[in-house]
């Protein structure tokens, strides 16, 4: 009876003292979970009104109910076909050319025998990474401009005439590929070259007693090695492919270039902010976010099956 | 032998050639902006080809100098930048210690609340319209609310937590009597210091570089950060300045403002870079242990 009885009272007092300490870690948690409430869960809440009229005026709540209306009227527009085929390309056309750069810039940036060297090169590469969108695009402007851009005295210089590029349709996908390509590839072969770093150095030790050269390390030892991370990295890519960054777009297209720049989101924007069709917007935008969704699990379990990786 | 060595210093030679000219194209950009907003105006116009400042003169920072908007957006920008990032790592490396004690009743399910908004994210509009109703919408909390929190950063400050503060320590604390309140004060925090400065940079370089949330939530000009000041120069071409600039002719003076303005906006960035990229690319390091 008395053993009962401390029995009890040790585990009131231990369940006592882990309540005490869960109030002190909730009270730690608490900015963070009302931050994901307030400001991810309300607006998730408030999606709601791709299904209806919304009337600012009446609130989410009370604006009546229509259905698939503005998703009807966003597939049978004119430019439905256009937007997603836009979205698709410029991000199917980053990850076609700009994916394998990186990978290559790490491969060679092993092969540098000066540490020194290699590192200056590294932070170099890396700084592009770091400068605003408004910069980056202000550059392109600057440097393509027709009159007085470095560029186009350039190919004046060389033949005569110049080229207004960012009035033209079919410059935009390069430009806007080719800048991601310069802003990035430094920046995101960081991770293959750490992966390539962890490969046992054994192995190319070994590769040396039986005469390999330096591409038949690189192609069958270090590739090989860091296949996981391509693999994975890949799959995320292309479950991220009909979600393209959208500042640069905003910042660089015209409706000179809408026919090959106007992507989803900028015309969930100019619907949305510029015209105020609130809920024709929020329709829009919710196709594009669960075509994302869709693509990232599609390509997760791919991912999964392929190499053991996965984001969940 | 010694032609394998003749062939490696050979291929040495040949990829250290390479990887400069890509340095150069790397920094080019910037030390082309930078001589041209020490060149006259004039003369670049005339012909823009150049790598050194052609007819040396400072005339384009005199026009910057009494531009008011510039320093308006300058000041906003570093307030933004500094409180927000405050607000950023208060907000993160509570919660992130938090998710990392076992006794933490339903951690499993907060980390799924919070993991769940990386993959459904309700997008412009309903954002816009929780801004617009909290009445916070052309107000300084409009930057700095919205994105209190990055999911990626409290992970990562997370898993550098798990990784690096051994449980030990939380039992001796405990033993010694020291509250969860002590223990994270003055056990963690002074423990995380390399992890803050990591998610401070990313955060910070967040609030510098951002635009689009000041472009849709304010509309008052005195609130308005460095970048959207940018904008207006470099993408919509809206430069003010006076006719009776130092430099004669406005669209000439409009030009340099914006090679100048570039080289004011980037070069705190390129000052501060080398001392701290180690720190981003340890960001970097921990993220991908813990994808």
């Amino acid at each position: 009876m008395a053993y009962e009885m401390r029995k009890k009272s040790l585990m009131n007092s231990s369940s006592r003292r882990i309540i005490k300490k869960n109030i002190a870690l909730y009270l730690l948690l608490m900015p963070t979970i009302l931050y994901f409430l307030i400001f991810r869960y309300v607006p998730i809440y408030g999606l709601q009104i791709a299904f209806k009229e919304y009337n600012p005026f009446i609130g989410y709540k009370d604006s009546p109910w229509v259905g698939f209306k503005h998703f009807q009227s966003f597939f049978n527009s004119i430019y439905f076909f256009r937007l997603v085929r836009n979205t698709f390309l410029l991000s199917f056309y980053s990850i076609l050319f700009g994916f394998p750069i990186p990978i290559i810039f790490a491969l060679f940036l092993n092969e540098l025998k000066s540490e020194k060297f290699r590192s200056v090169i590294q932070s170099i590469s890396y700084v592009p990474h770091f400068i605003s969108t408004v910069i980056i695009c202000g550059l392109i402007v600057n440097f393509l401009s027709p009159s007085t851009g470095f560029v186009n005295a350039v190919i004046k210089a060389l033949t005569g005439n110049t080229i207004d590029f960012l009035r033209k349709p079919e410059w935009f996908r390069t430009i806007y590929v080719g800048s991601g390509i310069w802003q990035q590839m430094g920046w995101n072969s960081i991770i293959y070259y750490a992966s390539i770093r962890a490969i046992d150095p054994f192995l190319y030790e070994a590769a040396d007693i039986d005469g390999a050269n330096r591409w038949q390390k690189m192609i069958r030892i270090s590739l090989p090695s860091i296949l996981p991370t391509i693999i994975t990295l890949l799959l995320l890519n292309l479950g991220n492919i009909m979600n393209v960054g959208f500042e640069k777009v905003f910042l660089l297209y015209t409706p000179n270039t809408y026919q090959t720049a106007d992507i989803i989101s900028t015309y969930v924007y100019r619907s949305g902010l510029v015209d105020q069709q609130y809920s024709f917007a929020t329709a829009v935008g919710l196709f594009n976010s669960i075509i994302n969704l869709l693509l990232l699990v599609i390509f997760n379990s791919v991912s999964k099956k392929a190499s053991g990786e996965s984001l969940w | 032998m010694a032609s394998i060595n003749k062939r490696n210093d050979f291929f040495q030679i040949i990829i250290k050639i390479i990887f400069i000219l890509l340095a150069v194209m790397f920094l080019f950009p910037f030390v082309y902006v930078f001589s041209a907003s020490f060149s006259s105006p004039v003369a670049v116009a005339a012909n823009p080809i150049l790598i050194f400042p052609k007819e040396f003169t400072l005339a384009i920072y005199k026009i910057i100098f009494k531009y008011s908007s510039i320093w308006t957006g300058y000041v906003n920008s570093i307030f933004y930048t500094l409180v927000g990032t405050l607000i950023n790592i208060t907000f993160t490396i509570t919660a992130a210690y938090a998710l990392t004690r076992p006794e933490l009743i339903g951690r499993r399910a907060i980390i799924f609340f919070i993991v769940l908004t990386m993959f459904i994210n309700a997008g412009m509009i309903p954002n816009y319209l929780l801004v617009r109703d909290l009445g916070i919408l052309n107000t300084r909390w409009a930057l700095l609310l919205p994105v209190a929190v990055s999911q990626w950063n409290l992970f990562i400050t997370r898993s550098y937590l798990e990784i690096n503060i051994p449980n030990d320590l939380h039992d001796a604390a405990e033993v010694d009597g020291a509250g969860e309140f002590r223990y994270f004060f003055s056990v963690v925090l002074p423990l995380s210091t390399s992890i803050i400065a990591v998610i401070g940079l990313f955060y910070g370089s967040g609030h510098w570089n951002s635009f689009f949330n000041a472009l849709i939530y304010l509309k008052d000009r005195n609130l308005y950060p460095l970048q959207l000041v940018l904008r207006e120069i470099l993408i919509q071409n809206r430069v003010q300045v006076e006719t009776s600039s130092d430099l004669g002719d406005t669209s000439l003076a409009k030009l340099g403002v914006k090679y100048g303005v570039i080289v004011l906006s980037v070069a705190p960035l390129l000052i501060i870079f080398p001392f701290v990229q180690k720190y981003f690319v340890r960001g970097v390091m921990i993220g991908s242990l813990k994808g």
